[in-house]
């Protein structure tokens, strides 16, 4: 790691300041993606700015309709609260499957969404119940947030508050881990919403993505037979060691069927 | 049985020290004075040094000294070395390329040490490397095992053709070819044991430290036996004469092998101790132990077994191509031979066997002995060609192992392969196996699971081990270094405190509890006033360390014949002070007692007296209680069991998960049985890690892609089913403890359980590791539409 200065604010406005005041700023939520990054010297932050200290990110409520779950929520806090359980059991089961009780003890939801790791859970949950990012400075649907590999809409000096995740009908997902880290080789949501049946993926592909064709199926009939005769094209889907783009494509489907048996 | 003796699951003494954070690790100690070292490894599998520039990280902040390979040679430091002499069946030496410290012109694994940074502080020196300029010429790289002693292969040493090491062979070939002609059913089968990166919990570590007044070193390290780092070190790295260094391997994480070789870090932490006179430090990162431990593993092999009308065995033929890496580590050439092509007889009678062995070198991280060290490889192989055989002849697996197993009556048993099997019950662990495993109830089990529309599958391993290496002469007459003995000191004190120093080192196996048994046992020596001292040169005599599952086997049995001098001592005393004559004295139970009467002597009295000795006639006996033995085996000893593993397949996703697994092992006499079921249940998990998710991976530049725990994958509890775990027993003929020795055994037997296992439910053979595409992709073959025959 190489030195950089510190800072913890106390305020989303103080902590854009710091960010824009330094050279090359870097946020931190729990540090479970940048120390690493650090500590491999892949980064040179003349800058970190904790958001640890921010109590406007932190904790989870009930807005009308819709659950809005600080930044700086821990996958823990979100996978041990009743109310994530009883509004929409499916993102609660969601971050109990992220990574293991260390990884779930400091990584954060606004962390997780700001690195958009291809592999990373919430994504798919995201897209799926039709989420919105709040910013220091505006709401961006989820359906304009992911962009690409490690890429999204967020401007380089924007600041994620919180997401707020509308009330699903039910939704469920199905995950199969990659067995050295535990991240997503493929993640799918299903979920039953007012706007319809929407299908969203992750692991598979550079980010998140829908299925648009799986999704019409379902909104045909919800039912895991439904999908039995859908296929994903291998191509642009990831590939590494541990899975390649067909089996990747193969798992797709048959995550999705397991994720609408686990609706809920 | 004395309380706490032999027999008794003692809890384990040592680790209140161990999970309370009391344990004293090499990475906990911190000398007055102490830099610390950064070595900057060649990124490159392959890459002559054309120049290396050190000056912006002299003047780095905190920077004292950065060494390469010119400062090792200046020193007159040698390299390396491999202990083990393997002859080519040519009758030519093997081919050792030299094995620097430091890089010398040419970077051959990514990894390799290219410079040295001292410094301050451990930030320091790493970021100065950053400031190293090495100017490389990038070359080809040989990486796969089963090409790399193909013509028009990049060359990994110099003046060594077609990287070939040797080229070795065991057996009656004549023989062997002709039973397999005459055979009325031959199964053929190829093989890649994966390699495996050994990942002990502790990271590897050193402190040199060198002391100009006496002119010598201080070594602190990660050493499973510290007397023959100091030996290396000493006699061929040229570092010392012997009395010039004291090694310390204290507390040790785990070294599963991986810490029993010599190693450069070492080595180059006592240089820069002289040069900059001031003790320097290393701690390896994770990421260094990925890529600079010495693997494990890493065969690619053709079996033939040849078998009568009625399934027996005739003939075994093997052609096994072992990868060695870049260089050959400590004892890496003796792994694929005398410890792998000696145990593929197995428990079976085969009559013929012959193995031929080509070592290579490649641009990898050196491969040398990783728990198991070749009897994994050797049990893989035959435990899967038998299980396959059976399969192809439409017999029950258990049953074709019976009809071609040793029987009980047969031992002692010559083997074609060299060893002579002094006891064993093959039979006894299959029979309880299969009962504890409920394989009659199998076929229900496996329609339950079809219903489910899974796939279930049983799988056989009847593995033989050979613990505990020995005798001296027949390990030298096959090019071993070393003699392979062990030594024991028993020492009391005025009060009856008993020291046990040993020449074996304990890194997790629990010595300090299960040597405290011996002495309980044979001495009525209450546990908690025994201590048993380990791993430093300066204490205890000269030992050969830990590995091949032979602490208790050979380093036990010094223990044990050290206590019956004690013994034969105490009586000289007791029948003295009762008035006695010494072959009337008995001893039980910590008291001599004059035969047929009440009147006894506690042995505390009698060391007491012996430190007292104001009784004791001039001449009686030397004062003082201290008495050391070596014990050199008669031969090795051979655990031996049967696993079975039965797992369910997941036909969507290729997922294999283990249902249930029993093993049955013949350790011989237990000390411990809470303590061997824990090197059961350790070697279980890292066999299984083996056959379903563990594995390196190269890229086709040399690069390590599975280079940390994000890719590569270690055996976790939620992965594992609850073992199921018994033992039988046939005591060791050749140690009067009977003991054999269980910290491999795990390891050894059960890959090819697992893999049967899978080749059962799917119907056809997937390599190591098992990984769900694997599976999956084979289902996907099997299921496509057969082309006519
Ligand atoms: C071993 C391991 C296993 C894992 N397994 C999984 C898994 O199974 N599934 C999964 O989904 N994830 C997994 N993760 C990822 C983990 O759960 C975290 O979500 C992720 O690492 C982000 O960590 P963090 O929240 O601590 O953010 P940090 O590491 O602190 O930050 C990550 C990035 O986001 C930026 N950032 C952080 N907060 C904000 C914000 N509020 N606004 C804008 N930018 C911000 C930072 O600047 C940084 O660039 C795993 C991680 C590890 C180390």
């Amino acid at each position: 790691m190489y030195a950089f200065e510190f800072h913890r604010p106390s305020s989303v406005a103080d902590a854009i300041a710091a960010l824009k005041a330094a050279s090359d700023g870097k946020l931190m939520a729990g540090g479970q993606t940048l120390i690493p990054t650090l500590k491999q010297r892949l980064a040179q932050p003349s800058d970190v700015i904790d958001l640890g200290g921010i109590k406007e990110l932190h904790g989870i409520r009930q807005d009308g309709n819709s659950l809005v779950i600080g930044a700086m929520a821990k996958h823990g806090e979100v996978a041990g609260s009743d109310l994530v359980k009883s509004v929409i059991p499916g993102l609660h089961e969601l971050a109990g499957l992220i990574g293991d009780p260390q990884v779930r003890n400091r990584g954060t939801i606004g962390g997780s969404l700001a690195n958009s790791d291809p592999a990373a859970d919430y994504p798919a949950a995201v897209l799926a119940l039709n989420a919105t990012i709040k910013t220091d400075r505006r709401s961006i649907a989820a359906d304009d947030y992911f962009t690409g590999l490690f890429q999204t809409a967020l401007a380089d000096d924007e600041l994620i508050t919180a997401i707020s995740f509308p009330r699903p009908e039910a939704c469920g997902y199905a995950k199969f881990r990659n067995p050295a880290s535990r991240y997503a080789i493929v993640g799918v949501m299903v979920a039953r919403t007012g706007g319809g049946v929407r299908v969203a993926v992750t692991g598979a592909g550079p980010c998140a993505f829908r299925l648009p064709d799986f999704e019409r199926a379902l909104a045909g009939s919800f039912s895991a037979d439904a999908l039995a005769g859908l296929s994903v094209s291998p191509s642009g889907l990831n590939s590494d060691m541990h899975a390649s783009a067909e089996y990747r494509a193969h798992l797709v489907r048959v995550m999705a069927q397991r994720a609408v048996k686990a609706v809920r | 049985m004395a309380e706490n003796g032999i027999g008794a699951s003692v809890r384990r003494k040592e680790d209140y020290r161990f999970i309370t954070g009391g344990g004293q690790y090499v990475d906990d100690i911190n000398r007055p004075g102490q830099a610390y070292a950064y070595f900057l490894r060649s990124p490159h599998a392959h890459a002559a040094i054309r120049g290396i520039d050190a000056s912006q990280a002299l003047a780095a902040p905190g920077v004292l000294a950065v060494l390469t390979g010119d400062d090792v040679k200046a020193a007159g430091w040698g390299g390396l070395i491999c202990g083990w002499m393997v002859k080519s069946k040519d009758g030519s030496d093997m081919k050792a390329g030299p094995h620097p410290i430091l890089c010398q012109g040419k970077a051959r694994y990514v990894g390799d040490p290219v410079a040295m940074v001292v410094a301050e502080t451990y930030l320091q020196a790493k970021d100065a490397a950053e400031l190293v300029e090495v100017d490389y010429d990038v070359l080809p790289a040989c990486v796969a095992t089963d090409k790399a002693d193909q013509p028009g292969q990049p060359q990994v040493h110099d003046g060594i053709a077609n990287n070939a090491v040797y080229n070795w062979e065991l057996g009656d070939k004549a023989a062997v070819d002709a039973a397999i002609a005459a055979a009325a059913h031959v199964t053929k089968l190829d093989f890649v044991n994966n390699r495996l990166v050994p990942n002990a919990m502790e990271p590897r570590a050193a402190i040199g430290d060198y002391d100009r007044a006496s002119n010598g070193f201080t070594l602190h390290t990660t050493s499973q036996n510290p007397h023959v780092a100091r030996l290396v070190i000493s006699a061929f790295v040229g570092v010392a004469p012997e009395h010039k260094l004291r090694v310390i391997a204290p507390d040790v994480g785990g070294g599963f092998g991986s810490k029993i070789f010599i190693y450069n870090e070492e080595c180059a932490c006592l240089l820069a101790s002289r040069m900059v006179r001031r003790p320097v430090k290393w701690t390896a990162e994770r990421s260094e132990s990925f890529v600079s431990d010495a693997h494990g593993r890493d065969h690619v092999t053709h079996a033939e077994l040849a078998m009568d009308r009625d399934g027996r065995f005739t003939a075994l033929r093997v052609h096994t191509k072992a990868n060695m890496g870049a260089y050959l580590s400590t004892f890496a050439s003796c792994v694929p031979t005398y410890l792998y092509a000696t145990l593929l007889a197995g428990q079976y009678k085969t009559p013929a066997i012959y193995c031929e062995v080509d070592a290579v070198y490649t641009n990898t991280t050196p491969v040398d002995a990783y728990r198991g060290a070749g009897r994994p490889e050797a049990t893989f192989l035959l435990e899967t060609i038998v299980e396959t055989a059976a399969k192809e002849l439409g017999v029950d697996p258990a049953e074709l192992r019976r009809r071609n197993f040793i029987e009980p009556s047969a031992f002692p048993y010559q083997t074609p392969v060299a060893l002579v099997y002094d006891i064993g019950n093959y039979g006894a662990h299959l029979d309880k196996a299969l009962e504890l495993a409920d394989y009659a109830g199998f076929a229900g089990r496996r329609a339950k699971s079809e219903a489910r529309g899974k796939l279930r599958g049983v799988g056989f391993s009847c593995y033989i081990e050979a613990c505990g290496i020995a005798p001296s002469a027949v390990v030298g007459s096959l090019g071993a270094g070393v003699g392979l003995w062990e030594s024991a000191k028993i020492r009391f004190t005025h009060t009856g405190v008993c020291q046990v120093l040993t020449g074996t080192h304990t890194h997790g196996q629990g010595h300090e509890t299960t040597f405290a048994q011996l002495i309980a046992d044979k001495l009525g020596v209450p546990i908690d006033n025994v201590e048993v001292v380990h791993g430093d040169t300066d204490k205890t005599p000269v030992g050969m360390g830990t590995y091949g599952s032979r602490s208790l086997a050979v380093g036990g049995q010094a223990i044990v014949n050290a206590a019956e001098k004690i013994i034969a001592k105490g009586k000289k005393i007791a029948a003295h002070l009762l008035e006695a004559a010494e072959a009337d004295i008995e001893f039980q139970n910590g008291s001599f007692t004059v035969k047929g009467t009440d009147r006894s002597k506690s042995l505390g009295e009698v060391v007491f007296e012996a430190y007292v000795p104001h009784h004791i006639p001039q001449g009686l006996v030397e004062p003082g209680m201290e008495e050391t033995a070596f014990y050199d085996p008669a031969n090795f000893t051979y655990p031996s069991g049967t696993y079975i593993c039965e797992v369910e397949v997941d036909q969507d996703t290729g997922v294999v998960e283990i249902d249930r697994f029993v093993a049955v092992d013949d350790f011989g006499k237990v000390i411990n049985p809470m303590i061997v079921e824990g090197q059961v249940h350790g070697g279980l998990a890292q066999g299984i890690g083996q056959a379903l998710i563990e594995g390196c991976v190269y890229d086709e530049a040399g690069q390590l892609l599975s280079a940390s725990y994000m890719d590569y994958c270690m055996p976790r509890a939620d992965g594992l089913p609850d073992f199921q775990i018994a033992t039988t027993e046939t005591p060791c003929t050749h140690n009067t403890l009977g003991v054999k020795g269980c910290g491999e055994a795990g390891a050894i037997g059960s890959p090819p359980a697992v893999m049967n296992a899978i080749t059962d439910a799917i119907g056809v053979r997937v390599s190591m590791p098992a990984t769900p595409e694997k599976v999956w992709r084979a289902l996907q073959n099997r299921q496509m539409p057969q082309a006519a025959e």
